[in-house]
C-alpha cells in the first residue's frame, strides 16, 4: 500500500572517490502538496534512528512525492542511502520551516556548493517564476559533483560553475565568480547555500557591496518543530531557532563562527558511532 | 486511633540511578488496605475540591476498604481517563492532599499526615490494567455520526480524545512528532512515567475507537481550515507549551548547554541514554549544571545524574536556583528523590553568563548571590541579586529549566486564531472555545505551563462543550 514515507525512487546522482550523493522520491501526499522553496523535511530512518532534516529539493503535488538529495556524510545520511524503492521510513513530516519569502527583487545571484546546488535548485527555480533574472553561482570539488546543471540552466537566465581543482568550468571558488560579478554589475539579493564556510565568505565577500544576502543555515535539530533549541543561531546578536525561524537568515547578521562550532558539539560521538555501526554492517 | 501513613516502597537511591526503571514502586494490596483506612470519609470532602478533574476521592477509597477494586477503578475513571498516569505524576501535595482535611492549615503543601491519595490512585489505576478492566463506549446515536480532530497527543488532547470517543464521537488525534504522548514522552523519564504504563494508557484509547496520526503537523500539512472542510466537526488544540525559555545571558548559546527540554527529549524521546545503540548522541559532563526549580529541572538532574553513573563519571550534578527551597514549584517528593541520588543543590543563586574554551564549550557559569526580598505576583518572595557578589562554578554541561512557551508552529501560520501576548490562544473561559467557532483549546497553550492533570481539567471543560455543540 502507497503511505507516507514510501521510497518510490532511489538512485545515485553522484558517485567519486568513495563520495556518494543520492537522490530520493518519496511518497508524501500532505508535503507535496503544501511544500514551498526553502522548507524541508525531517525524518527517521529507523525507531532507534536520529531526526535529521533534509531540505526539500522539489514536489510533485499530482504523484504526491517530494525529491530529496542528500550526500553520505554521517551515520543516518549513510544509512538512509541503504534504503531502497519500496522500503518506508520510520518517520517522515513537514514541510518544516520557513519559506524562502518571495519577492521580484530584479536581479538575484543564487549560489550553490556541493550538495547545497540541490537545495539552491527550488529557489532559483522559485525567483525565476516571480520575474527575477537569475544568475546561478555553483561550485563543487570535482566535476562529479556538479548536480542538477540541466535543471539549473533551464530556470537561470545565466550560469557560471566553479571547481576545486578545475576539472569542469573555472577552476576555483563560487565566490572569485561572485566577487567579480558584482564588482561589474548591480545586483539586489545574493542566496548562498552550501558548507558552512562558503556560505560565510559568500557573506563577508557580499557585506562590503552592501547587498541583500539571504543563506540557508544547517544547523543540528532534534525536533525540529521549535521545541529543543537544539538548532538555535544567534543573529544580530540575538538567539533564533533555525527550524521555525529560519532556516534562511540574512547572511551578514549570523555569528558564523558560533554556528560552526555547534555543528561540531557531537562530531566524535558521530566518528565512533560511523566506525562502530558500518563495522558491523547493520541498521540498527 | 490515629494511625500513620503506610509509606510507600521505594528502590534504593544508590541502585536507582543505575538506570531508568521506575522508582516508586506502588502500593500492595494490603498496604493500599491499610492507607485507605486512614480516610476520615468526611461528610465535605475537600480533597475532591482539590483535584482539578473532580475525581470522587472519597468514594473510590471507600471502595477501596471494601476491596471494590473495580468499581474503585470505574469510579476514578469517570472523571479521570489515566489513573495510572496521574497517580504517577500529579503533585498530589498541592492538589487533592493539600485539600485533605488532615493537612495543616495554612501549610504551602500537603501535611505528611495527608491521605496518600495519589498512591492509591495508582494502585486503582495497576488494578484496572492487571484485570483488563474497560469502560463501555456511550452509544448514543446522534454522537456517533460526528467526527472530531484533536491536534497534539500530549495530556491535554488525549484526554480530550477519551472524553469525546466514551460518549460514541469519532475521534482523530494528529501529532507531529513520531511518538504519542507529547510531554508524557519527550519530558517525563521513565523512571518517573514507565514506558508500558504510557503505551497502555494510550492504547486504551485507540481500542476506544480513537484513531492516532502520528508525523502529522497540522498547520503544516493541513490548515484548520482544511480539517473543516473534510468533515471534521469540531477540533480541540491541545497544543502544548513546548518552546524553552532561555535566560538571555552572554555565553547561553555555547556547546553543552541544554534547554531542559532538548536534553530530555534527546533522552526519553531519542533514547539517548541507549547511544549509540540508539544513534542520537548526548554530552554527559564531569560537572553538569541544571538551572531552575521546578519538575522539568528535577527531571533533568535526575537524568543528568544517572548518565554519569552509567557511564562511569563520579556523579556530580548541581540544581542552581534563584530562591530557596520552599519556594521551588516542583514536587516534594521529586526533590526529596533527587536529594536522596545525590543530586545537589544551590540556592539563592543567579545566572549571569556563561564562559568557554576555544572550542566552543561551556567551562563557567558566572553568577550573583541572592537574597529573598517582597513578595512577587506569584507570592513567593522574590529573589534580589546581591551587588559584588560575583561568583563562578565550574560545569561543563549547562541545563536550563526556567520554564516553557507557548507552541507556536500552529498559531504562526493561522493568523485568525487569537493568541495573548505570550502566545497563548484566548478562549471563552466557560467552553474553551477559541477565536474560531468550533475550534475549541485546552492545556499549557491556554494557561501557560501547568501540571498534566490541569491540562486535563482543560480539556474536559472542552469535551463537554464540544459535545453540547454536536447535540445542538
Amino acid at each position: 500500500m502507497k503511505k507516507n514515507g514510501l521510497i518510490e525512487e532511489h538512485a545515485i546522482l553522484a558517485e567519486s572517490q568513495g563520495v556518494r550523493i543520492r537522490r530520493m522520491v518519496l511518497y508524501a501526499p500532505e508535503i507535496a502538496t503544501k511544500a514551498k522553496a526553502g522548507q524541508f523535511i525531517v525524518l527517521m530512518v529507523s525507531e532507534y534512528g536520529e531526526r535529521i532534516p533534509l531540505t526539500i529539493v522539489s514536489r510533485d503535488a499530482t504523484k504526491g512525492t517530494v525529491t530529496l538529495i542528500f550526500q553520505e556524510a554521517g551515520l543516518t545520511t549513510t544509512f538512509l542511502g541503504r534504503l531502497v524503492a519500496g522500503d518506508f521510513l520510520y518517520a517522515l513530516a513537514g514541510p518544516l520551516g520557513t519559506p524562502t519569502e518571495m519577492a521580484c527583487y530584479g536581479e538575484v545571484i543564487i549560489i550553490g556548493g556541493g550538495v547545497g546546488i540541490a537545495e539552491a535548485y527550488p529557489v532559483a527555480k522559485a525567483y525565476k517564476d516571480i520575474g527575477n533574472r537569475v544568475t546561478a553561482i555553483v561550485g563543487a570539488r570535482t566535476k562529479d559533483f556538479l548536480i542538477l546543471l540541466d535543471e539549473l540552466k533551464a530556470v537561470a537566465d545565466e550560469i557560471h560553475v566553479t571547481t576545486d581543482n578545475g576539472s569542469f568550468g573555472r577552476k576555483g571558488f563560487v565566490t572569485d565568480v561572485l566577487k567579480e560579478l558584482i564588482t561589474k554589475h548591480k545586483y539586489n539579493v545574493v542566496y548562498a547555500v552550501g558548507p558552512l564556510p562558503m556560505m560565510k565568505a559568500v557573506s563577508n565577500a557580499t557585506k562590503a557591496a552592501n547587498i541583500k544576502t539571504l543563506v540557508s543555515l544547517n544547523a543540528l535539530m532534534v525536533d525540529a518543530t521549535g521545541m529543543c533549541g537544539s538548532c538555535r543561531v544567534s543573529v544580530d546578536g540575538k538567539t533564533k531557532f533555525s527550524c521555525i525561524d529560519g532556516p534562511e537568515f540574512p547572511g551578514h547578521l549570523v555569528d558564523w563562527d558560533e554556528l560552526d562550532k555547534r555543528n561540531k558539539i557531537y562530531a566524535s560521538q558521530e566518528a565512533h558511532v560511523c566506525k562502530l555501526k558500518l563495522a558491523q554492517g547493520s541498521l540498527t | 486511633m490515629k494511625r500513620e501513613p503506610v509509606k510507600v516502597k521505594e528502590s534504593e537511591a544508590k541502585e536507582r540511578i543505575n538506570s531508568f526503571a521506575e522508582v516508586v514502586e506502588g502500593y500492595t494490596e494490603q498496604e493500599a488496605l491499610i492507607e485507605a483506612q486512614r480516610c476520615l470519609q468526611c461528610k465535605n470532602p475537600a480533597c475532591i475540591s482539590g483535584c482539578p478533574v473532580g475525581i470522587d476521592i472519597k468514594k473510590f477509597i471507600f471502595q477501596i476498604t471494601q476491596k471494590d477494586y473495580a468499581d474503585a477503578y470505574f469510579t476514578i475513571r469517570q472523571k479521570n481517563n489515566f489513573p495510572s498516569i496521574c497517580g504517577r505524576i500529579c503533585p498530589a501535595e498541592y492538589q487533592c492532599r493539600k485539600a485533605c482535611v488532615l493537612t495543616k492549615k495554612d501549610s504551602p503543601f500537603a501535611s505528611e499526615q495527608a491521605i496518600l491519595i495519589h498512591y492509591l490512585e495508582r494502585f486503582v489505576g495497576d488494578y484496572g490494567i492487571r484485570h483488563n478492566l474497560k469502560i463501555s463506549i456511550e452509544s448514543a446515536g446522534r454522537l456517533n455520526r460526528h467526527k472530531v480532530a484533536v491536534v497534539g497527543s500530549g495530556p491535554a488532547g488525549l484526554c480530550c480524545a477519551g472524553e469525546l470517543a466514551r460518549r460514541g464521537v469519532k475521534v482523530e488525534v494528529f501529532e507531529g512528532l513520531h511518538k504519542t504522548g507529547g510531554v508524557l514522552r519527550y519530558g517525563i523519564p521513565p523512571f518517573r512515567l514507565p514506558r508500558d504504563i504510557l503505551d497502555v494508557e494510550i492504547d486504551y484509547l485507540k481500542n476506544l475507537g480513537v484513531g492516532i496520526v502520528s508525523n502529522f503537523i497540522v498547520g503544516n500539512m493541513k490548515s484548520l481550515h482544511e480539517l473543516q472542510k473534510e468533515g471534521y466537526s469540531s477540533i480541540f488544540l491541545g497544543l502544548g507549551a513546548g518552546t524553552p525559555s532561555f535566560l538571555g545571558v552572554t555565553g547561553e548559546n555555547l556547546c553543552n548547554i541544554y534547554s531542559a527540554n532538548e536534553f530530555l527529549t534527546r533522552v526519553n524521546l531519542m533514547s539517548a541514554y541507549q547511544f549509540p545503540e540508539s544513534h542520537t548522541p548526548v554530552n554527559i559532563g564531569k560537572r553538569i549544571i541544571v538551572v531552575g526549580g521546578g519538575n522539568t529541572a528535577m527531571d533533568a538532574a535526575r537524568c543528568a545524574l544517572r548518565l554519569q553513573k552509567m557511564n562511569g563519571t563520579p556523579c556530580d550534578t548541581t540544581v542552581v536556583y534563584r530562591r530557596t527551597e520552599i519556594e521551588m514549584p516542583a514536587r516534594r517528593l521529586e526533590i526529596e528523590h533527587a536529594k536522596e541520588e545525590g543530586v545537589r543543590f544551590k540556592f539563592l543563586v543567579q545566572p549571569e553568563g556563561f564562559q568557554g574554551d576555544e572550542r566552543g564549550f561551556v567551562t563557567k557559569m558566572q553568577c550573583l548571590q541572592c537574597a529573598l526580598g517582597e513578595p512577587d505576583s506569584s507570592g513567593r518572595r522574590r529573589p534580589v541579586p546581591l551587588k559584588g557578589s560575583d561568583f563562578e562554578l565550574d560545569c561543563d554541561v549547562a541545563i536550563i529549566a526556567i520554564g516553557l512557551k507557548a507552541n507556536q508552529v500552529l498559531t504562526r501560520v493561522t493568523p485568525q486564531l487569537v493568541v495573548d501576548s505570550h502566545g497563548d490562544i484566548t478562549v471563552n473561559p466557560l467552553t474553551m472555545e477559541t477565536s474560531i467557532k468550533g475550534i475549541f483549546a485546552g492545556g499549557d497553550i491556554v494557561g501557560g505551563e501547568g501540571t498534566v492533570i490541569e491540562a486535563m481539567g482543560m480539556a474536559k471543560k472542552a469535551s463537554e462543550a464540544i459535545i453540547q455543540s454536536l447535540v445542538a
